[in-house]
């Protein structure tokens, strides 16, 4: 065969190959989505993080806004101390609240942010004070079986997993 | 075939493109080409040449003959650098093989062109290909001057016709020749050739021998050939060593081996199957092997 | 005896061990001037693109079929143990990471194996029978660096190509079943797999996994090739052996590694 035959199929192999990569990297991992541009850093304390994880998504009504970069464990206030990117073309009031929800029932955690009224908006650096935990599912349990056993009749059960929207 | 003046003719031709481009530098100092001095060589359970001495001069065509098993072939690797000897010289135009680094070795077998039995062509290459071969990876020759040398190369040895077809498709005999194009594309100074006459028709076998002893003239080269077909060998070399059992056992030119009184030769020459070289591998008497057999 | 036969077996053990050691040593010779005697090849890099012809386009056609029918039972299989659990959701997020993470370099490693792997022992081994590598070698032309190292190099750069096209052919295989045969949502299939799939830890280290396959791979069949006896049954024998040996070798490293990447993690 002569050896621009070869040149032109293993150009074409190495261009599938790339290709490949690339799919992968942009369709099926989080490359596309991890791109939000420029960013600002937002810090907030938890008294129980639950599950959540670096990378794990920053969501505003449910759109993806950033994501979380680090977790560590403050010593001083004994509690989490969670650091978010945001996209900068998401500006949120001073007192925003920040919860670690569920996607699904067995889903992964991630932060939710919701817009309080305040006029001066969060800047790089600053600290959201109005933070939920996550929900841990023994507490939730406990919760439940102490109802019971006081005699209520209705279950909290079924509103929070209405509410964690299975 | 063997008549035909026109090989004579083509490798004149071959000797004038020599003259135009010349690919290496034949320098020679003495008349003798290849040394050998009490060369020793043995692997590790089986000792193959014991005190061999050979000396081989320039511009001949040299046959070196043994039953097989012999050394031969391992003298020819000797020469070639392939194997070191454990004690011993062997010098090619001077120079000592065993003592080279690789780099200096290969600037050696640039100029030596080795013929192996079955051919050894590149099975993945076209005919012309291999005979470019060589030349594409120690020259910087233009393509159409390679595509020029290749053709010539192969009309010397008959077959241009052939140069696009795979080795694959040749007959032994045609890729030998292919073989011995490609061996010559550098012009060498010394020519070995490893059993070229195995397993060939009788015409087949003519045009090797026709080719060798042509090419040894026309070029100028020093040939050195291993074979034990002594009937073909004789009527085209110059010289000739017998080796049996590691040592040369007798030497001299094709008259001479003709009417030597050696044992050795005479067994060789009209292969009479007992004689210096027994019939029988050696073991203990035929008696003794057999009352062992029965007492089990 | 029994004492004979008993250090007849040590002796036995004793030989096999050193032999062994042996070929270790020489095959571990053999890597570092195959690496040493690289330069020539590489600057030649037309002689890397004929073997990569070979290595790795001819391996294409079976590697993106096993690619998509691997995808396409992880599609069966992952739905219906998923469902059990209620979490169907998941589905893109188990096909893509079984591939990229492990089927995905392992399996292609073990194809490339036994496609491109065995040609190259038979092809060297034949060389070698042949008197092609001593007669190169007589040409002045050093055979590890005009025949071998091409094949090592070509080797080594189609493996994470071809493990990346499986893993690609695979999640759409996985697709095809879970999203247009059975039915999970497109936009969860796909959404699920993005916030999951780590470009760094997953899609990398698969890389990184099928770029180690590839040289062992590669070094492996390129020794037996060179190893082998000069007979046909000789060449036989080292075919078998690349693919027995480097499927052994891709398993084994495929854990250390394994363990190595969650280890750092």
């Amino acid at each position: 065969m002569e050896r621009s035959t070869y040149d032109l199929w293993v150009g074409l192999f190495v261009v599938a190959g790339l290709v490949a990569l690339l799919a992968l990297a942009f369709k099926a991992g989080n490359l596309g989505a991890s791109s939000i541009g420029s960013s600002y850093v937002v810090k907030a304390n938890f008294d129980d993080v639950g599950g959540l994880k670096v990378r794990a998504p920053v969501k505003a009504s449910g759109v993806v806004v950033g994501r979380v970069t680090s977790i560590r464990f403050d010593p001083v206030r004994y509690q989490a101390q969670v650091t978010m990117k945001i996209g900068d073309a998401y500006r949120f009031p001073r007192d925003t609240t920040a919860s670690i929800l569920t996607s699904g029932l067995l889903g992964d955690q991630y932060v939710g942010l919701d817009a309080g009224g305040d006029s001066v908006m969060l800047k790089n650096g600053d600290t959201i004070h109005l933070t939920q935990s996550a929900i841990v599912i023994e507490k939730l349990i406990g919760q439940f079986l102490f109802n019971k056993a006081s005699g209520g009749g209705k279950s909290p059960s079924s509103s929070t997993a209405k509410a964690g929207g299975l | 075939m063997a008549n035909d003046p026109s090989i004579k003719v083509e490798c004149n031709i071959l000797v004038f493109f020599h003259l135009i481009y010349p690919v290496t530098l034949l320098y020679m100092s003495s008349e003798t080409l290849v040394e050998i001095t009490n060369l020793d060589f043995s692997y590790p359970n089986r000792a193959i040449l014991k005190g061999i001495n050979l000396s081989i001069p320039k511009g001949q065509v040299v046959a070196i003959m043994g039953g097989s098993g012999c050394g031969k072939t391992t003298l020819l690797r000797l020469i070639g650098g392939m194997i070191r000897a454990q004690s011993g010289k062997v010098c090619v135009g001077g120079e000592d093989i065993q003592g080279m680094t690789r780099d200096q070795l290969y600037g050696m077998r640039r100029r030596m062109g080795m013929l192996f039995q079955f051919g050894a062509l590149f099975t993945d290459l076209s005919v012309f290909e291999n005979v470019a071969f060589p030349l594409r990876e120690h020259t910087d020759l233009p393509e159409s001057m390679i595509a020029d040398l290749v053709l010539l190369k192969l009309h010397v040895v008959g077959l241009r016709g052939a140069a696009y077809m795979m080795p694959s498709e040749l007959s032994g005999g045609m890729s030998r020749r292919v073989a011995l194009a490609r061996a010559i594309a550098l012009d060498p100074m010394l020519m070995m050739y490893d059993e070229p006459f195995t397993g060939l028709d009788p015409i087949s076998l003519g045009v090797i021998g026709k080719l060798i002893r042509d090419l040894n003239d026309a070029l100028g080269t020093t040939s050195i050939l291993v074979t034990h077909d002594i009937h073909e060998s004789l009527n085209m070399v110059d010289y000739v060593y017998f080796i049996s059992e590691g040592q040369v056992v007798a030497q001299g030119t094709p008259d001479e081996v003709r009417h030597s009184a050696s044992a050795f030769v005479e067994q060789f020459v009209n292969g009479y199957p007992d004689g210096p070289v027994p019939f029988h591998y050696p073991a203990p008497s035929l008696q003794e092997d057999l009352r062992m057999g029965t007492r089990k | 005896m029994m004492v004979d036969q008993f250090v007849a077996q040590i002796r036995r053990l004793g030989h096999g061990v050193i032999d062994a050691v042996m070929r270790l040593g020489f095959a571990a010779r053999f890597f570092m001037a195959l690496i040493l005697a690289s330069g020539t090849g590489l600057r030649r890099f037309s002689l890397v693109v004929r073997e990569i012809y070979f290595a790795g386009f001819m391996s294409l056609i079976i590697i993106s079929v096993s690619g998509l029918f691997v995808g396409m039972v992880l599609g069966l299989q992952g739905y219906n143990t998923l469902q059990r659990f209620g979490s169907e959701s998941a589905l893109g997020v188990l096909v893509a990471l079984s591939l990229l993470r492990e089927l995905g370099p392992v399996v292609a490693a073990l194809l490339f194996a036994s496609r491109a792997g065995t040609a190259m022992t038979a092809e060297i081994g034949l060389m070698k029978s042949t008197e092609q590598l001593v007669a190169m070698d007589m040409m002045a032309v050093n055979p590890l660096a005009r025949v071998i190292a091409p094949k090592f190099w070509a080797g080594v750069l189609s493996m994470p190509l071809l493990a990346a096209i499986f893993s690609a052919v695979g999640i759409f295989g996985g697709y095809l079943i879970g999203v247009r045969f059975i039915g999970v949502d497109a936009g969860t299939f796909w959404s699920q797999m993005q916030a999951q799939v780590s470009v760094r830890t997953d899609i990398l280290y698969g890389v990184y996994k099928s770029f180690v396959f590839g040289v062992v791979v590669t070094a492996i069949a390129l020794f037996e090739g060179f190893d082998a006896p000069a007979t046909a049954e000789g060449v036989s024998r080292a075919t078998t052996r690349t693919v027995v040996i480097s499927s052994l070798a891709i398993l084994v490293l495929d854990f250390v590694l394994t363990a190595f990447m969650l280890g750092g993690n």
